[in-house]
């Protein structure tokens, strides 16, 4: 064998230890959210179908969307489904062409995280 | 080196069959949906928990039916696509790939078409 360094060589990029960047989060996060986001609009219609079924069925569906646990799905729902907005809304801009540079796409990064975080507060505000 | 001639290529619509159909449609529903989210969860955020009669009153408004039912309608064929390509992206092989893609399909219709069927049902008998 003429590698006598075999197992001790460094190896890039090691995936487990790798720091993703910023924007490799936010691309990940946007196929999580979106996926994720079946199950609130199963949880949607749900509620819509008991309120135009009866007044039982509504009572029981209504229990579970504001008991802890549904209240707890709702929340993440709405942050689920504004990031997915303001980051569906920057993948809009780079389809016309925009925003490629490394700086602004960290910038538009954060600004998806932090205006999803303000739209998720205003919508808990409203509930 | 491909023997084709441009409108045999064009014809064909490469190996997809469909061109770049999903991927108009995916953009189409996504710019529908900037305008009906904000429209539709507001709203709906302040309903949820609300009693069975103010629920009924509120979708059974024009306004608030329509939107929802615009919504439901384009949310469930945008998560249609975009489930369509996470499932292409993560299962392999043709027969598992294939039978979980028309499950999803069947599921998004199923689901879609229910909370259609309900804000129309509350609507016109609210």
């Amino acid at each position: 064998m003429a590698d006598v360094n075999r197992g001790n060589r460094p190896l890039s990029p090691h995936a487990s230890i790798y720091r993703w960047p910023i924007s490799a989060i936010l691309s990940i996060l946007h196929r999580i959210t979106g996926s994720a986001l079946s199950v609130s609009g199963i949880l949607v219609v749900w509620w819509f179908l008991a309120a135009a079924t009866s007044s039982d069925y509504f009572a029981t569906v209504d229990g579970f969307l504001t008991s802890w646990f549904g209240g707890l799905i709702l929340i993440l729902s709405a942050w689920g489904l504004w990031f997915h907005f303001c980051n569906g809304i920057r993948h809009l801009f780079w389809d016309l062409g925009y925003g490629f540079g490394v700086e602004e796409v960290t910038q538009s990064s954060y600004l998806a995280i932090g205006i999803s975080v303000i739209l998720t507060i205003i919508t808990i505000l409203i509930a | 080196m491909s023997y084709k001639t441009d409108y045999g290529r064009v014809m064909g619509l490469g190996s997809a069959k469909d061109g770049t159909h999903h991927f108009w449609v995916q953009r189409l529903t996504a710019v529908a949906l900037v305008i009906l989210t904000p429209l539709f969860v507001l709203p709906l955020a302040y309903n949820i928990g609300d009693s069975f009669e103010a629920v009924r009153a509120a979708y059974s408004h024009p306004v608030n039916a329509i939107i929802a039912s615009l919504f439901i309608l384009t949310a469930f064929y945008h998560l249609k696509l975009g489930l369509q390509v996470v499932i292409e992206d993560y299962i392999h092989g043709k027969g598992t790939r294939t039978v979980a893609i028309v499950v999803m399909n069947l599921a998004c219709a199923l689901v879609g078409f229910t909370g259609l069927f309900a804000v129309a049902k509350i609507a016109f008998s609210a």
